[in-house]
Order: structure tokens, then C-alpha cells, then sequence
């Protein structure tokens, strides 16, 4: 399991390689990347800022993390979660899973982003062309993605 | 809602007050103004909640940040807390908005 905080881009493929090197267990490996939309109710974004709560978020997506691994027949895991101003287009955060076979690493994905959007101490904040800034609301649905998982 | 009056000097008294970290964050950082604090708190503020109230006393700041109510979520020793939550034994407090990374 890695987990890492950082405001430099990450390399999907170097993070897969890194995951899956030097075993041959691992027969399922699901990505997830969440990149940065260029708009926002209609706006024009200029820069996505991310902010957190340092030592608080690693300890948070380490439990997150230890709960997939308690739910899923998962191998390995790797969660990297972007910090700073970001640009529309740019990658903000990564969850590679790998298992077995493809359900549980999909199932686990999953479970991961819907646990680090309601609980990981991140916050956005969107800076606009227009100049205005606005920090972005707690979603709802992203709550109810989490309930999902509490009546399993 | 605090009904002793407590010493402001640390140490006069076996029950002297607690002294916390608080931290806040976001919207909440920039309503309060200032990104980190220590804070001596009476011994009347017993949870998360207490402690909520007794900041929103303390000035428009803190009324303007915690205004409305419920929307604001807190930490313990850096692990999500309930309002309920006892303030015994701990040594940081963060307030924020709900949490919206991912």
C-alpha cells in the first residue's frame, strides 16, 4: 500500500509498474485518475487550488486505505492525491488497485474514491477567468456514494 | 454559556485550563483569520461542541465562521469528530468545511 500527498504530477504507468513489479498474483489492475474540468457552471476555470490538512490527510487515506484492504481480496494499492493550483486538464488524483481477479480491484476503486471525496481533508478552492473565487460545495451525491458502501 | 469564571495564568490550579492547538481550514481559515492558534480553554468547555460555542463568543470572526449551524466539521487529534466528542486528553483541534477532494 502507498499512499502519497504532492503537488508534482504523477506517472500512471511508472505508479501500475511500481505496483505490479516482480509479481505474478495480480491478475486484475484498475486506474482511476480525476483530472481538472476546465469549467464549472458554465465558467471558464483558471486555477483549481487544493488545500489539506497535513498529517491528518495521510492518516486519513491510510484508514481509508486499511478498510478497502479489509473489504476487497485486494494485493496492493496506491493512492496519490495532488495538492497546490492546478490547471484545467491537469491530473489531481490516482488509485490504482490490484487483485486477483478484476471485481475486486474495480470493486475496491471504487470503494477508495468514494471514501477519499467524503472523508480525506482536501478542499477546492476554483479560481476563475472572470476573476472571481469560490470554494467548492460538499456534493451530496458524494454522500450517498459513501452510504452505498455502509449498508453492505 | 460559560458560567465559571477561570484563571487566565496557566498553572495556578490543579484544574488549570486546557490548553489546544487549533487549526483551521478552507473557508473556515479565512473566515477566522488566521490559519492556527493556541488557545487556553475553562474548564466549563467539556466537548467539540463547548468548544464551538465558547469561540463563537469570542469575537464576530469566530461568530462569522461558525455561524451557521452544523455546517462546520472538526477533528480530534487529527481523526474526524462529532460535536458530542469529550475535549479530555487532547492536544488539537481543526475546524473545516465539509471535505471536498477527489
Amino acid at each position: 500500500m502507498t499512499v502519497r500527498v504532492q503537488s508534482e504530477p504523477f506517472d500512471v504507468g511508472a505508479e501500475v509498474a511500481a505496483l505490479t513489479a516482480g509479481r505474478e498474483d495480480a491478475g486484475g489492475v484498475v486506474t482511476f485518475t480525476g483530472f481538472v474540468r476546465g469549467q464549472a457552471d458554465g465558467r471558464d476555470l483558471a486555477v483549481l487550488t487544493l488545500e489539506h490538512y497535513p498529517g491528518m490527510t495521510e492518516r486519513e487515506l491510510e484508514r481509508i486505505d486499511d478498510e478497502a484492504r479489509a473489504r476487497f481480496d485486494l494485493l496492493g494499492s496506491t493512492v496519490i492525491h495532488r495538492i497546490g493550483a492546478l490547471s484545467p486538464g491537469e491530473p489531481i488524483v490516482l488509485v490504482v488497485t490490484a487483485a486477483a481477479h478484476r471485481r475486486a480491484a474495480f470493486e475496491a476503486a471504487e470503494f477508495l474514491m468514494d471514501y477519499l471525496k467524503s472523508r480525506a481533508p482536501f478542499w477546492k478552492k476554483e479560481s476563475f477567468r472572470d476573476g472571481s473565487e469560490r470554494w467548492v460545495d460538499a456534493r451530496d451525491c458524494d454522500s450517498a456514494a459513501l452510504e452505498r458502501w455502509q449498508s453492505r | 454559556m460559560a458560567t465559571a469564571s477561570t484563571s487566565a495564568t496557566a498553572g495556578v490550579s490543579p484544574t488549570a485550563a486546557q490548553v489546544l492547538t487549533v487549526r483551521y481550514f478552507a473557508w473556515v481559515r479565512e473566515k477566522v483569520g488566521r490559519a492556527d492558534e493556541r488557545i487556553e480553554v475553562p474548564a466549563s468547555v467539556a466537548t467539540v461542541g463547548d468548544l464551538v460555542a465558547w469561540l463563537t463568543s469570542r469575537g464576530p470572526e469566530y461568530a462569522a465562521a461558525f455561524g451557521t449551524a452544523g455546517v462546520v466539521r472538526a477533528a480530534l487529534d487529527q481523526t474526524h469528530v462529532k460535536p458530542a466528542q469529550s475535549l479530555a486528553g487532547a492536544k488539537e483541534v481543526a475546524f473545516f468545511p465539509p471535505v471536498t477532494g477527489g
